[in-house]
């Protein structure tokens, strides 16, 4: 494929200009056709029918605090991960240090990648890959009719 | 240029893809799906994409108008560049940039930005649960899959996919051995299934089971839809979307099936290489890839390629009609405690597997 001047990069830069023109023209496509016809009840935030209470930007759980912290540690393993593994059986690389190469390439990473294992071991032992659920609260709730009576009843429906 | 070829191709491919998926689904549940439009149905999408385009778009007042705007731009662009670096066949490539795999999964991973700004901008309750719900299993489901990713840059030594598609071919000048064992001897010239990269390594069957786990949960595709869930948070982050916002925001999750489609076909299934072996002087291999240059190689290529695609997509939506959801727990603990640990053992495995041919 000849790409005259364009460069590889270019090439890239032209499906983010065509991706954005795309999508561009056509929200100015639905505009010129679509009704604009707006009132109070169709703007309002929509919460099942009923009337929004406060608004959604308020404190949440930071639940996934944790593992956007283990995410980056993983991420800039794989940032390292991926040139080392365009070359580590590289082979003008091998021969030049008599095969050697990818045994201490292969010796390095590995020594990398436990350190990071260790880590989320470290996370998994620590209980910060456990899922927290709330135990439900209040009292336990006593029936007076014994549990007998229900099992006597579904023998009976049967 | 593969830009006038992969644009075209999502927003067909998505009208079909759509069709498909409610065909297949009425299938699995033994109904008949759309049947009203056009025959059998075949023009409901149609209709409701011209419905789409007609339809109000409505921005709620409370919303953050800038980042409600902004998103589905980002959403959509951000896969749509991940196609950018995509081979169609053996005489077509994309961008041959040499990072262009890392490029990939860099660029497609800005998507997530677009679901917080949707999810933020939109400022109501559910599109915000799902949108963190959505951050927090892309982010998570992005390591098993690099590092499955990594497994095969480890056997190819290149991140630049036109160049992983050549390797599978019978053009290739890398040798390849039946079923990796190099004391088996030799099949570089056989070609089909026998060089591509499953069959020539085959350690990479697991790993391609985690890929394809890994890349529904980045599509965020059933049994992983949990961000989306329909019946619990009406839609997740894409809630207040409506008309042809909410039309871009749908066409970029089946694009992203066909992009993650597509990366399991080149990096694992052969590319654009016909499955068909050489056998003696029946050389089928050579007969179904066409020649280099001519008009055969694009038809073939292309038929190959997309084949495989559409056979994974038709997994992905049978998947989705068969399995319930996930629980929130399970997702994170089947990321972290199996898939993460199984990828870096695979990696390990497969980097010696390859260094022992050497």
């Amino acid at each position: 494929m000849i790409h005259g001047e364009v460069s590889e990069f270019g090439i890239i830069l032209l499906f983010l200009i065509g991706g954005i023109f795309f999508v561009a023209f056509g929200l100015l496509t639905a505009r010129l056709i679509r009704p604009k016809r707006p009132n109070i009840e169709k703007l309002t935030t929509y919460e099942s029918g009923e009337d929004p209470l406060g608004t959604a930007w308020s404190q949440f759980n930071t639940r996934f605090y944790i593992i956007a912290l283990v995410f980056i540690l993983f991420e800039v393993e794989l940032v390292f991960l991926f040139p080392w593994a365009t070359v580590y059986a590289d082979q003008e690389l091998m021969e030049l240090t008599g095969g050697k190469w990818g045994m201490i390439a292969l010796v390095e990473m590995v020594a990398f990648v436990i350190i990071l294992a260790l880590g989320l071991v470290y996370l998994w032992v620590k209980g910060f890959l456990n899922w927290e659920r709330p135990m439900p609260t209040g009292k336990q709730y006593y029936s007076p009719i014994p549990k007998i009576a229900y099992s006597k009843f579904i023998k009976r429906r049967k | 240029m593969t830009f006038l070829f992969y644009l075209p191709l999502i927003l067909v491919y998505a009208v079909f893809a759509i069709y498909a998926e409610r065909k297949i689904a009425a299938f699995i549940q033994d109904r008949l799906g759309p049947m009203e439009v056009g025959r059998y149905g075949l023009l409901q999408t149609v209709a409701d994409l011209l419905k789409l385009l007609q339809k109000e778009d409505i921005i709620p007042a409370a919303a953050d108008r800038f980042m409600f705007r902004v998103a589905p731009f980002l959403i959509f662009v951000s896969i749509f560049v991940g196609f950018s670096v995509l081979p169609v066949s053996a005489s077509m490539a994309g961008s041959g940039a040499s990072t262009g795999l890392y490029f990939l999964l860099a660029f497609v991973s800005l998507d997530v930005l677009g679901m917080l700004f949707a999810g933020w901008g939109s400022n109501n309750k559910y599109a915000l649960y799902g949108a963190m719900r959505s951050v927090a299993q892309i982010v998570s489901y992005e390591i098993p899959l690099s590092l499955s990713v990594l497994s095969v840059i480890v056997l190819s030594q290149s991140l630049d996919l036109q160049e992983i598609s050549f390797q599978q071919s019978i053009w290739s000048d890398q040798k390849s051995y039946l079923l990796g064992i190099s004391a088996l001897g030799e099949v570089s010239s056989w070609g089909g299934f026998f060089t591509w990269n499953i069959i020539r390594l085959p350690i990479l069957v697991p790993v391609f089971v985690i890929y394809f786990i890994a890349s529904l949960a980045e599509s965020n595709r059933a049994p992983f839809d949990l961000a989306e869930a329909e019946s619990e948070l009406i839609g997740g982050f894409h809630t207040e979307y409506s008309g042809f916002r909410w039309a871009l925001i749908m066409l970029a999750e089946y694009g992203m099936m066909l992009l993650v489609s597509i990366l399991a076909a080149i990096l694992f299934l052969g590319s654009w290489n016909s499955p068909l072996p050489n056998i003696g002087t029946v050389k089928l291999a050579e007969w179904t890839n066409g020649s280099i240059g001519t008009w055969t190689s694009y038809a073939w290529g292309s038929f190959w390629l997309l084949s495989k695609a559409f056979l994974l997509i038709f997994v992905q939506m049978w998947v989705r009609w068969t399995y319930p959801r996930l629980r929130v727990d399970q997702l994170m603990n089947l990321c972290w405690k199996y898939l993460t640990p199984a990828a870096l053992l695979l990696l390990l495995l497969s980097a010696v597997w390859v260094l022992s041919w050497v």
